[in-house]
Order: structure tokens, then C-alpha cells, then sequence
């Protein structure tokens, strides 16, 4: 049995599973929930500015019949009582002391504020902060949240504040509202804070309902923007975590991962591109708090599949393997194959590859089954009718490399290569 | 004994309630729809007789474009609907669906078919338009699958049309002669209205050829006429003994069934249904449902030439019926003119025939049947002297037509009438292409 255990930045916890500062952890009910489902840790909540929440908060992305491929919402940071909070987080902390207790904190733009609410938290015996630099709706118009995140100045100039008071960890969150956040990531690590986390939700409008013209969610016959997360965010998460992973600054502190983490797989890939740990919110939002089971199970039967003892024996190993394009390997050359046995004729591979593609594939007409086989010659090795096939492995792509030796781009040119002549 | 008002009337109910139940919420057509791969040159297209374009229409289900999904059916089949329900699309469209190269379930075509064209009929969606109208006037003889079809092409394209019709309803073998389970009076007499409702179609009733109309008649009031008279009468048995009383043939024993109250169907007891086409499945079915309490199928070939399909067959297997490979009938038995034996002779498999499958063999074995009824569904066979009387060149009353049109100048013929008998799905695409080339033959342009 493999040890998935996490520690993070000193910070234990039986899994690197954590739940992100969001609904779910806003209050000692949902909480101590997810501490006996098997959470390893919670953030809870954010803690700080006054604030009051607006009725009908979240909508969604449905893609294809599945619900919620993408979620957003428009909920502020916590609008209970700061007693409240602090008295509930200091109790879940006795029940469950094994698992992390990470809490959000968003104060007003004075350090202060800043300073008053550290000192409060920390009474309650929790195991490090987070800034919130991130949420993108409603506290932004205040000067908090991502309006923080999104100047590297101000941003520094906050973790600057809590690092004058604080004695537990603190981890930053950025926003993905910016087109890097590396800027920021690197402002924060300067100005001292122990980790970085991200990603934040991303500005969005899910739809529009098609009766009344009104975008989602619908208040009152009006919208606003909010923040969207959710399967369909992984993929940006991804390159941004990689871009904090290979800056000299910011990779120099621990991360962690967040957006769109659904499965233990998602979660292998965040460590892979270098987060030390995940953070997990919408999958629970839909399913409950009873998917950690299968994280933690899928996680362990991978890693013993693979021989890592620990999560450190394969965290940011994929880190390096994104590289730049003038760097890949033009002589590197894949052509499709057809498995006709497996082929079922459905032709959205042809048809995909005619109309939008490099017309490398021969139709052979028959009724009601059509043929369909690769035209070799003109085949680019693009990936797009694999991609398309509903059968699992009946198209492969098979390497026919152009020549044996590496050859980059750079190289290409160098060498006065030919282009293509067609 | 034969006799009616064998079951209670919630029996009957729930024995001739829909056979196959439509979605029963849009959230469910959508798992279905969502589930389609929107295949490229659609096999299931492929093998609809009418060539509906059913990835389209299940596409525009799932992204909530229903009275797109409805016009994309009807463009290609204005009796979608009904087809969605009597067509046996586990030889058409979903038997072809590439899930079954997968071993997965076909997408439920038919039953996504009947969610967008219901809804169209129900809402009474009005998805084409009537061109001007030509001036041209058509004829149509029967106001069945072909003859709706041809002419709902025709009005489209701007021809007056009249329907004759010998019977009181229009539909032909929808509306008369399929089993009560698949489609109910009222959703034929709905659909008829919907076909109709374009405008310029009128369909006078009760009016038959050769009695109350002549063709003459209508080639001089008309600019064309089209003959779409099916097949009706059934094939006799040739076997001694056939005129007893409990004799009946299946044709009429289920245009009884469609036109009467359940409760006034007198069956036997013990029924023999000679046959095992469509028609003879629908028989057996129809007796057990109406109480009977044994029924007996007697098919001469093996499972393996049978012409139903296995789907139907196992519908008559869970009714309870039962059926007896390798038998003919010899000859009935009465008492008091009154059936009470069937004699049958033990068949074997010989030499391929003209159909290629293997022919039956008599082995003058005999066996047989304690019955009180025998229902004939051995096959229809077309009005021979009735096509052969208006001087129309047929083939054993099939007739004999080319690009649609007969041997008699602006006479065309389309349907069960030329085929001697096929599905609805069939009779629709022959009335699409009678009407094409009645517009070729009146010089307008068909588009």
C-alpha cells in the first residue's frame, strides 16, 4: 500500500485531498461531513469583510445531456458572524485533529483589518491561512478579492501585512483573471508567503435563458458575472499551475492545485504539473462529499500500479515535459490506421477529416455499412479522427518518423529545409 | 366455443394499451437522443425506406428544436408518426444503428421518431407550405400510406387533389389492418387530419372503384390519376373443409378489431393461425389478447425462413402462443359445420424456391389440431380482376408500372397495389415517388 499520505508546508493531513474555500465549508455542519466521509483537510470558507449574500447564486454548463460540465457562481465570502465562524472552526479542529484546517481570509484594504483578523484566526488553532486574491465577483467592486490578485503591487503589498503578524503558514490564491499569473505568483513570493494556490473561478456568463433574455443566474430579471470552475476549467488550471511550476520564483514554494478536480486522475495530473496538493470543490457541490472514497482508493491503486511509496516520488514530473514549440521535434511523424475490425462505420472520422481536416480519408461506398481507410500520403497525423472515433482503440496513430534524427524548428530553418508545397 | 365479452373491460384495456410506450418526459427522449453519434452517411438513413435523414432529427431533439426534428421526419415520410409505431425498424433503421456493431442497444430511433412527430400532430404544428395552386387537379384512388403520401407531395407542389376512398376512414391497412396495440383508431384518424390538413386535399369516402367511381370517369375530370389501392383479399388455404363456420381470415378478423368495441370480438377457445407473416403475428397476438385461451401458429418453413422478424416473434411467444414449425393444413374438420379438428401434415425442408429459401415438403405424415377457430394469415393477394377489368396490365394483379406510371397514359399506380404488399415505410416512398413523376409528367418542376 502506497503512503498518500501529504504534508504541506508542515501541514498534515492523511491525503492531499482538501476541500476548496467555497459553500461546502462554510460552516462546523458541512464540515465535520466531510472530516468523516475522509477529507483530508478543509479552507474554510473566507473569512473578513461584511458582507450579505443575494438569493439564487449558482448556475451551470450541461454539454451534451451531462449536467454541470461547468459551474459559476455569484455567492460572496462568508455572511455568518465572525464568532461564529471562529467558534465552529476552533471545535472541528478538537474532533478531527489529524486533518488540516486551512482558513480563507479576505479583510478591507487596511493593514489593520488585515492584522485585527489574523490574530483572531489564529486563536482558534487553525494550521495556516489563505488569501483570497481571487474571488472575481462582487468583492472585486469593493477593491478586494481578484482586484488584489489582479495587481502584482497591491498584492505584494497585502502578503506583506500578513506576514508581519502572522505565525502559521500562508498560502496566496491567485486569480486567473489576468493573462499570467505568474506576475502576481512572483509579487507574492517575494513579499514572503509560504505557498501559492490556484486557480480562483474564472469571470464568466454560463447562458442566457432563451424566454426571458436573462443570463444566469437569474436575479431578479437581472445577472451578474461569476466565477466558473468545474470539469470544464481543468484545462486552464493545468497550464496556469504549469507556468507557476517553472518560474524560477514562484516555484521555489509549495502549490496548491485547484480547478476542476472531479477524480483521483485529475488529481495525479495537478501533481504531476507540481502541486503538492488539491483542492476540491464543484465534484462535491454535485456528488457529496462521498467521492474522497474513490480518490483515495484510485490514488493508492495507481501509485502501487506504478511503484511510488510516496506522493513525492511523482510530484512535478510532468513538469518538464512541456516544453516550447520550437523546441518539439518536427521529424516526429504519426499516420492514422483504421482497425476495420473495430471500425463500426459511424464516418465521423471521415467526415470530420473532409470537411475540416487534410481529406485523408477514402470513403468506399456500401449500404448500409461504408468503408472508410486512410489515404496515407496526405494523412498529417493531426489526432483529430482518433479523437472523434467512438470506439475505443480502433484508430491508432502509428509512428513513421521523417527521418531518425531530433529536429527542431530552429533547426529546420537553419538548415533551409522545404516547406510544404501543397 | 367462439364468443365474445371474454375478458373484463380493464382487461381489455391493458391488453390493447400501447405496445411500445412513448418517452414519458423530455428528459428521457434527451438521455436518448444525447446517446445518437450523429453517424456521417447514416447507415440507419441508409435503410429507411424513405431515407429520413434520422441523425438530423435526433440531433435537433437534443438541442430542443423539436418542430425542426418534426419537419426534417415528415419531409422524407408525411406518415412518420404512424411509421414510428408499425414499422419493424429492427430490420430497418435500428437494425442497422452501428451500436449493434458494438454490441450496445440501438438508439431507440422509432420511439425518438414518435416524440417530435407526436408532439407535431398534438400541437397541430403546420410545417410546410402549400405552393399556389397550379390549376392542375390529381385523382388518387385510396386514401392509404401511398395514396396520403402522393398526395401530400402533390398539394405541396401547388396540384388540386382528390382522394377516393372506399372505406369510411382514411388510413388503408393503418387504420384497418394492423394490430390494435401499435396504433388506436384515433391517433389514425388524427394523423389523416394532420396529412390533410395543408390544404388542397379533399377525400370523398365510401366511394370504390368499380362501383361508385369508374376510372374513366376520373381520367376525364382529372389531369392524372393514381392508383393506390393496395391489397386486401386474402389467400385461400385450397384445402377441404375451409368454408366451416370458425374459418375467417386475418384481414378481416383484425378490420373487425380495429372497428369494433374489444368487448363485441367473438374467438375461440382454441385458435390455429395459419402463417407467420406480420399479418399472422398480429393475429395470434390479437386472439390471445382478446381471451382465447390457447392459440397455435402453423408455419410450414423453419424459424429460419420465417418472415416475420425475431421481435415480432417474440411478442407472440410472451403473448403465449404457440407455434408449430414444419406444418401445413391438410384439411379442416367440422362437426354441425362447425370447426372442431385441424389437420395438418408434417412438412420438411427441400430444395431452395423462387423466394430462396428452402421450399417445404410434405412428408405425408398428418397430425391433428383440436380447434375451434382458424384464422388465414397465409398472405393477400392483390384485386386481379378488378385492375385486370379496367384494362391495367398487372402481373397476377400486381401491377405493372413504369417510372410509376401504368400502361394507361396519365394512369400511374404506386403502393401494395404494384409491390403486392409490403411495410407502410414502403407504400410512403412509393407515393413520394408516384408524385414525383406525376409532376414530371404535368411539367412542373418538383422540388
Amino acid at each position: 500500500m502506497a503512503d498518500i499520505s501529504s504534508n504541506f508546508l508542515g501541514i498534515k493531513s492523511p491525503n492531499p485531498f482538501w476541500l476548496a474555500s467555497a459553500p461546502p465549508t462554510d460552516k462546523k455542519i458541512n464540515v465535520l461531513r466531510a472530516f468523516e466521509a475522509g477529507w483530508g483537510g478543509v479552507v474554510w470558507k473566507t473569512l473578513g469583510s461584511q458582507v450579505k449574500n443575494v438569493s439564487s447564486r449558482y448556475s451551470a454548463v450541461d454539454y451534451g445531456g451531462h449536467k454541470v460540465m461547468g459551474f459559476n457562481n455569484i455567492e460572496l465570502i462568508s455572511d455568518r458572524p465572525l464568532e461564529i465562524n471562529l467558534r465552529e472552526i476552533e471545535e472541528c479542529i478538537k474532533l478531527f485533529p489529524d486533518r488540516a484546517m486551512i482558513v480563507s481570509l479576505m479583510a478591507d484594504n487596511d493593514k489593520k483589518s488585515w492584522h485585527e483578523l489574523i490574530k483572531k484566526v489564529e486563536d482558534t488553532g487553525a494550521h495556516g491561512f489563505e488569501l483570497n486574491f481571487g474571488c472575481p465577483h462582487g468583492m472585486t467592486e469593493r477593491g478586494m478579492g481578484a482586484a488584489v490578485g489582479q495587481d502584482p503591487e497591491i498584492a505584494k503589498m497585502v502578503v506583506e501585512w500578513v506576514m508581519e503578524v502572522a505565525t502559521i503558514p500562508v498560502i496566496t490564491k491567485l486569480t486567473p483573471n489576468v493573462h499570467s499569473v505568474v506576475p502576481t505568483g512572483r509579487a507574492c513570493v517575494e513579499a514572503g508567503t509560504n505557498a501559492l494556490s490556484l486557480i480562483n473561478t474564472i469571470q464568466s456568463v454560463t447562458g442566457i435563458d432563451l424566454d426571458t433574455l436573462v443570463p444566469n443566474p437569474f436575479v431578479a430579471g437581472k445577472s451578474v458575472f461569476g466565477g466558473y470552475c468545474g470539469p470544464a476549467v481543468k484545462p486552464i488550471a493545468l497550464k496556469m499551475l504549469t507556468t507557476i511550476a517553472q518560474d524560477p520564483v514562484t516555484s521555489k514554494v509549495p502549490i496548491s492545485g485547484i480547478g476542476g478536480v472531479s477524480t483521483w486522475k485529475d488529481a495525479v495530473e495537478f501533481l504531476l504539473l507540481g502541486a503538492s496538493n488539491v483542492q476540491v470543490c464543484t465534484a462535491v457541490m454535485k456528488h457529496g462529499f462521498r467521492i474522497v472514497e474513490d480518490m483515495c482508493e484510485g490514488l493508492n491503486n495507481w501509485m502501487d500500479e506504478k511503484g511510488y511509496a510516496t506522493l513525492n516520488d511523482f510530484i512535478g514530473k510532468s513538469v518538464e515535459k512541456i516544453t516550447h514549440w520550437e523546441d518539439l521535434d518536427i521529424n516526429y511523424h504519426i499516420i492514422a490506421n483504421i482497425n476495420q475490425d473495430k471500425c463500426i462505420h459511424c464516418g465521423l472520422c471521415y467526415i470530420a477529416c473532409e470537411d475540416t481536416s487534410h481529406q485523408s480519408i477514402n470513403l468506399e461506398y456500401g449500404k448500409p455499412y461504408n468503408t472508410y481507410s486512410i489515404k496515407e500520403d496526405e494523412c498529417v497525423g493531426c489526432n483529430l479522427c482518433k479523437l472523434v472515433c467512438p470506439v475505443d482503440n480502433c484508430i491508432s496513430m502509428v509512428e513513421k518518423r521523417k527521418g531518425d534524427e531530433y529536429l527542431n524548428w530552429k533547426d529546420y530553418q537553419r538548415l533551409g529545409l522545404p516547406l510544404n508545397d501543397h | 366455443m367462439i364468443k365474445n365479452n371474454r375478458l373484463t373491460k380493464e382487461q381489455y384495456q391493458q391488453n390493447f394499451s400501447d405496445i411500445h410506450p412513448p418517452f414519458e418526459t423530455q428528459d428521457a427522449a434527451l438521455v436518448e437522443a444525447n446517446r445518437c453519434l450523429f453517424c456521417y452517411d447514416a447507415p440507419c438513413t441508409k435503410s429507411c425506406p424513405t431515407s429520413i435523414n434520422i441523425p438530423k432529427f435526433i440531433k435537433q431533439i437534443s438541442t430542443d428544436n423539436i418542430k425542426g426534428s418534426a419537419h426534417t421526419i415528415f419531409q422524407s415520410n408525411i406518415m412518420g408518426a404512424g411509421c414510428s409505431k408499425v414499422c419493424p425498424v429492427e430490420k430497418l433503421c435500428e437494425g442497422s444503428c452501428v451500436f449493434n456493431l458494438m454490441h450496445e442497444t440501438p438508439i431507440h430511433i422509432a420511439k425518438l421518431q414518435r416524440y417530435a412527430t407526436e408532439k407535431a400532430i398534438d400541437q397541430k404544428w403546420q410545417l410546410f407550405e402549400r405552393k399556389k395552386s397550379t390549376g392542375k387537379k390529381a385523382a388518387i384512388v385510396g386514401a392509404g400510406p401511398a395514396g396520403l403520401s402522393c398526395a401530400h407531395v402533390l398539394s405541396r407542389e401547388g396540384i388540386d387533389v382528390t382522394i377516393y376512398e372506399k372505406e369510411s376512414k382514411g388510413g388503408g391497412l393503418m387504420t384497418y389492418g394492423i394490430a390494435a396495440y401499435k396504433v388506436t383508431p384515433k391517433f389514425c384518424e388524427d394523423e389523416v387530419n394532420y396529412i390533410t390538413s395543408i390544404g388542397g386535399i379533399e377525400i370523398k369516402y365510401d366511394q370504390e372503384l368499380g362501383k361508385n367511381i369508374s376510372l374513366v370517369e376520373l381520367q376525364k375530370r382529372y389531369d392524372v390519376v393514381y392508383l393506390a389501392i393496395g391489397v386486401g383479399l386474402a389467400r385461400q388455404l385450397d384445402i377441404p373443409g375451409e368454408d366451416a363456420t370458425g374459418v375467417i381470415d386475418a384481414i378481416k378478423f383484425i378490420y373487425e378489431l380495429r372497428n369494433n368495441d374489444f368487448s363485441s370480438l367473438a374467438v375461440g377457445d382454441r385458435v390455429a393461425v395459419i402463417g407467420l407473416g406480420m399479418t399472422a403475428i398480429d393475429a395470434a397476438t390479437q386472439a390471445k389478447r382478446l381471451g382465447a385461451k390457447e392459440v397455435t401458429i402453423i408455419y410450414r418453413r423453419t424459424e429460419a425462413e420465417k418472415p416475420c422478424t425475431d421481435v415480432e416473434l417474440d411478442i407472440a411467444k410472451l403473448d403465449g402462443c404457440n407455434i408449430i414449425w414444419l406444418a401445413a393444413p391438410k384439411e379442416v374438420k367440422s362437426i354441425n359445420g362447425k370447426v372442431n379438428q385441424l389437420v395438418c401434415s408434417r412438412m420438411k425442408l427441400g430444395e431452395p424456391d423462387a423466394s430462396g429459401r428452402r421450399s417445404p415438403v410434405d412428408t405425408n405424415d398428418t397430425f391433428e389440431l383440436d380447434v375451434d377457430m382458424i384464422i388465414k394469415a397465409a398472405g393477400q393477394t392483390p384485386f386481379e380482376k378488378l385492375v385486370s377489368d379496367i384494362s391495367i396490365i398487372n402481373t397476377k394483379g400486381k401491377i405493372e408500372i413504369r417510372n410509376c406510371a401504368s400502361n394507361i397514359k396519365g394512369v400511374f399506380a404506386g403502393g401494395d397495389c404494384v409491390n403486392g404488399g409490403k411495410e407502410v415505410v414502403d407504400a410512403v416512398q412509393a407515393g413520394k415517388d408516384g408524385a414525383s413523376s406525376i409532376l414530371s409528367y404535368l411539367g412542373i418542376k418538383n422540388e
